[in-house]
């Protein structure tokens, strides 16, 4: 992802007067990012170092929230909440990474290399983006007549005689948060991913298998490494998605599993938005660590 | 073992990752028919399988209505955002396209900001922006106050709302797909078809208007799609930025808590269908502009 290149507009943008008429043409974009954006998150960080009590906010410049976010997370011996909900935000977020990027990359992978006509190859991708243009909601709980306790899946193996009585950890449980998350986002990883593969030029895999490279090989160190600018688009999708929702968190998890976007939709439903920023800027600060971690984990892979 | 060359047996792999591909796409449709059909479910019907009858009695209940909930209207106010964020995104996307054609001062921020919008988790943005009405209303409030303006500071009720803080919420989602979409587009462009317009004596705004709307069209109308149907579905960046009423996925996303009845399976399998024919129609139109274009080629 960059800007495109200008090249062939450099003579167009030589003329006098056309910078200032880019600029013009930018505004009303840039207006929104300013406005509904950069101001937002600046008022966040104001208003997380603000006072309030019942009724309305207290200008000023107190640590107090940031104490009440960590309060009792000096104690070791026994998790303080706030250290646990990131906790459990941050096991949804690897196990949806995990699965979301072997997942994409494998549906990637058949798409770009192993259907041979670009129509075919149109055609597949297109039946893989459709399920992407219905309502989140509808998808999540689509699973309910699945795995709910008298569903289709307790059911059948009720059926079979597999199991004497429902199981019950398939709906409204970590199982099914995931499979929701998988369900939802795994788009977010193929479309990135089959983006750089599609660029990857073909006679670099002949090479590969002319000077005696297997298939692992192959796939190991040329098709991973170049497709590495997908993965990293796809991953950080998917890991701050993840970070931040409560929708799905709440939808399939019966509002009983915690998270810290939850914590923070909570907060603002009792009109504690100091707390509720406060909590927004740490996420923000995790969120960015992590994006930081992932770019820097593959560029020294790359320089190995 | 080579994967690409041609005429030859299929490899193993392939069977493998054929099988996972196949899966995948039960895995994805599978959930979505099941919901499809239990829709339709008889009046005794439940939740779950096994169908109990074939009815719309469901949908009926639907339009009557679910609870305290006025369906109707959240449907409406939705398609009405919908329009206008399709129609903002469009404007402004393709306006700040062209301006990245030129020479941008600050362009790469700007396309730094954009990026960072899209990635930013969006429980944050939704607070930031209702953080932000919410003290433009204590501003108002007291400048309302200081006038002496007592009927219209009783009247006022909050600055949040669809058209405001909802609308602004929505874009920062949309406008960057937006803007995405449109350099692909002017990277594949070619300005020869400009500069011959230009060579012709066209004004700015008949090259633009004549030669380059008219080609990058399919475009354009892909990007309205996208930024109703995003708009359509969004809950996240919405829900501290709409005020004192909701938009569909709202209620639906409420209702999943309440409703025990197959009306909310309706209610799904119609939402459905408006993203599925907001698709359609957009594709036909894809196809009427492309068609419009090669006829003209043709000539």
């Amino acid at each position: 992802m960059s800007p495109p290149s200008t090249s062939h507009t450099a003579a167009v943008a030589a003329a006098p007067g056309r910078g200032i008429a880019a600029w013009w043409q930018a505004a009303p974009f840039t207006a929104v990012f300013v406005l509904f954006f950069l101001v937002p998150l600046g008022l966040i960080l104001m208003v997380s170092f603000w006072d309030f009590n019942e009724y309305e906010l207290l200008p000023g410049f107190t640590f107090k929230n940031y104490l009440s976010v960590f309060e009792g997370c000096g104690n070791t011996a026994d998790l303080c909440t706030t250290l646990r909900t990131y906790l459990s935000t941050l096991k949804f977020s690897l196990l949806v990474w995990g699965i979301t990027l072997v997942l994409g990359f494998a549906v990637a992978y058949f798409l770009a290399f192993h259907v041979r006509s670009p129509g075919m190859q149109t055609l597949l991708f297109v039946l893989c983006t459709i399920p992407f243009w219905t309502s989140n909601v509808i998808r999540m709980i689509s699973w309910v007549p699945l795995l709910g306790r008298n569903g289709l899946v307790n059911q059948t193996l009720i059926d079979l005689h597999l199991i004497q009585t429902s199981i019950e950890w398939l709906l409204f449980s970590d199982f099914s948060v995931v499979l929701a998350f998988v369900h939802l986002y795994t788009m977010f990883m193929i479309v990135p991913i089959f983006n750089s593969m599609m660029r990857i030029d073909r006679s670099l895999l002949e090479a590969a298998s002319d000077s005696g490279a297997s298939g692992w090989q192959t796939l190991w160190n040329v098709i991973v490494p170049l497709s590495r600018t997908g993965i990293i688009i796809g991953s950080i999708f998917v890991i701050t998605i993840v970070m931040g929702d409560f929708v799905t968190i709440g939808v399939m998890g019966g509002q009983q599993i915690a998270s810290v976007g939850k914590i923070i939709q909570v907060q603002t439903s009792y009109l504690q938005f100091p707390l509720a920023a406060a909590n927004a800027v740490i996420l923000l600060a995790v969120v960015l660590m992590i994006i930081y971690g992932l770019t820097r984990l593959v560029d020294i892979r790359k320089e190995l | 073992m080579n994967k690409t060359r041609l005429r030859e047996p299929r490899p193993l792999s392939f069977w493998l990752l054929a099988m996972v591909f196949v899966l995948f796409v039960l895995f994805m449709y599978g959930p979505m028919l099941v919901i499809f059909v239990l829709s339709f479910q008889g009046p005794e019907g439940g939740l779950t399988f096994p169908m109990r009858g074939l009815s719309l009695h469901w949908f009926r209940q639907l339009a009557e209505g679910l609870g305290v909930v006025d369906i109707g209207a959240a449907l409406r106010r939705s398609l009405a955002l919908g329009l206008a964020v399709m129609a903002c995104t469009v404007v402004l996307s393709v306006l700040a396209g062209l301006a990245f054609r030129k020479r941008l001062a600050g362009g790469n921020t700007l396309f730094f900001v954009v990026v960072a919008s899209l990635i930013m988790p969006s429980i944050i943005v939704s607070l930031g922006i209702g953080l932000e009405f919410r003290l433009i209303d204590t501003a108002i409030k007291a400048v309302l106050g200081w006038l002496g303006l007592q009927e219209t500071l009783e009247g006022f009720g909050t600055s949040l709302g669809l058209f405001t803080s909802a609308l602004g919420a929505h874009l920062t989602w949309t406008l960057p797909f937006g803007l995405l979409i449109m350099f692909a587009v002017f990277n594949r462009f070619n300005p020869a078809y400009e500069e011959a317009a230009r060579d012709l004596g066209a004004t700015p705004w008949q090259g633009f208007a004549h030669v380059v709307l008219p080609l990058v069209a399919p475009s354009v109308v892909g990007i309205g799609m996208f930024g109703f149907t995003l708009s359509w579905d969004e809950i996240a960046r919405t829900s501290q930025a709409i005020g004192d009423v909701n938009t569909l996925p709202l209620e639906l996303q409420g209702l999943t808590s309440t409703v025990t009845t197959p009306s909310i399976y309706a209610l799904g399998t119609l939402t459905t269908v408006v993203s599925f024919v907001v698709m359609g129609l957009t594709l036909a139109l894809v196809w009427l502009l492309g068609r419009g274009r090669r006829a003209g080629a043709a000539r």
